[in-house]
């Protein structure tokens, strides 16, 4: 059986958030697990499912090389800006 | 037992609701002996869903005729009104989706039926879900391996005999449940058995099959009336 990650839309307006991941034989069973495990309790509006094997992710090893370099470039966070009010899931 | 007032829906028959709790007790407790026994956790899960959904919808219908409890625990077989469709085993996977498929077909003509009464009107949500569930597993069995495809041939063939009984109080609610039904089948390449029909779930007489049921979903409130968690 194939693994299945699970994204849900908690809100109209905020994105996808991976929730965890299943089993199943094909994405409409998928998908409808992932409503019975992840959404029993209006945890979402949409959900996602996308096959465990179609993503392509950075390996630990590789940590040094992808992410240190951001490290000492503080200019880059927009930490300078003032945030207006009212403004909401920032 | 008390006799509540019913709604008569939009076909003019009012709905059964002490009949119809007895099918979603008796087949919500059939999908929960799924419960430690599903052929995978995610379908284990998804069985003891769709089993919490109709208990829901049995407590509130049954809760019109008196004490739930007394009405689930302390009846015989002869006094379940239940229809024979429902009490029938789990058998394999195939059985078991096969029964759902027939059954929730019917309940969400039913629910559909009576806007007015508020079990219905809320339940007919769930249970397009359970049709759909049902649906979904009736394509891939069907349409599935060699060996899928048997078992859901065998599977029609035990249960379609307990179809009439589902529409002797409404018959009006069979054509659209022949088109859905009909219509999931031809696309599952399914066909519809040609077999006898069995009927008197309705006038309390019933397969073997609840006699056993009962036993064990009855046997500790036997045991110890009264007792709390």
């Amino acid at each position: 059986m194939t693994l299945w990650e699970v994204f849900v839309r908690p809100r109209r307006g905020l994105s996808h958030v991976h929730v965890g991941s299943l089993h199943a034989e094909d994405a409409e069973l998928a998908l409808r697990h992932a409503r019975d495990l992840f959404t029993r309790r209006q945890e979402g509006v949409s959900i996602w499912v996308v096959p465990a094997a179609q993503i392509t992710a950075s390996s630990p090893d590789e940590k040094d090389a992808f992410f240190d370099p951001a490290a000492d470039k503080p200019y880059r966070h927009p930490t300078f800006y003032e945030l207006p009010e009212g403004v909401k899931h920032l | 037992m008390t006799e509540p007032v019913e709604g008569t829906g939009k076909h003019g028959n009012p709905l059964n609701s002490l009949a119809i709790g007895d099918d979603c007790l008796v087949l919500s407790h059939r999908l929960a002996e799924w419960i430690t026994w599903a052929p995978t956790l995610e379908e284990e899960v998804a069985l003891a869903n769709l089993s919490l959904d109709l208990l829901g919808q049995a407590r509130a219908l049954l809760s019109r005729h008196g004490d739930e409890d007394e009405l689930a625990y302390l009846r015989d077989p002869g006094e379940f009104r239940n229809c024979l469709l429902v009490e029938q085993p789990n058998g394999d996977f195939a059985h078991t989706v096969v029964r759902h498929l027939l059954y929730t077909a019917f309940l969400f003509e039913l629910y559909g039926g009576h806007p007015e009464d508020e079990v219905a009107a809320k339940g007919v949500k769930e249970i397009a879900y359970h049709r759909d569930y049902a649906r979904v597993w009736t394509l891939r069995l069907g349409l599935g391996t060699e060996e899928s495809h048997r078992r859901m041939t065998a599977a029609l063939a035990d249960l379609w005999p307990y179809t009439g009984e589902l529409f002797e109080d409404d018959p009006g609610l069979r054509a659209p449940w022949d088109a859905f039904v009909g219509g999931t089948l031809r696309e599952a390449s399914l066909a519809v058995p040609e077999t006898g029909q069995r009927t008197g779930g309705r006038r309390g007489e019933h397969t073997e099959h609840l006699a056993a049921l009962l036993a064990e979903m009855q046997s500790l409130h036997r045991e110890h009336p009264g007792a709390r968690w």
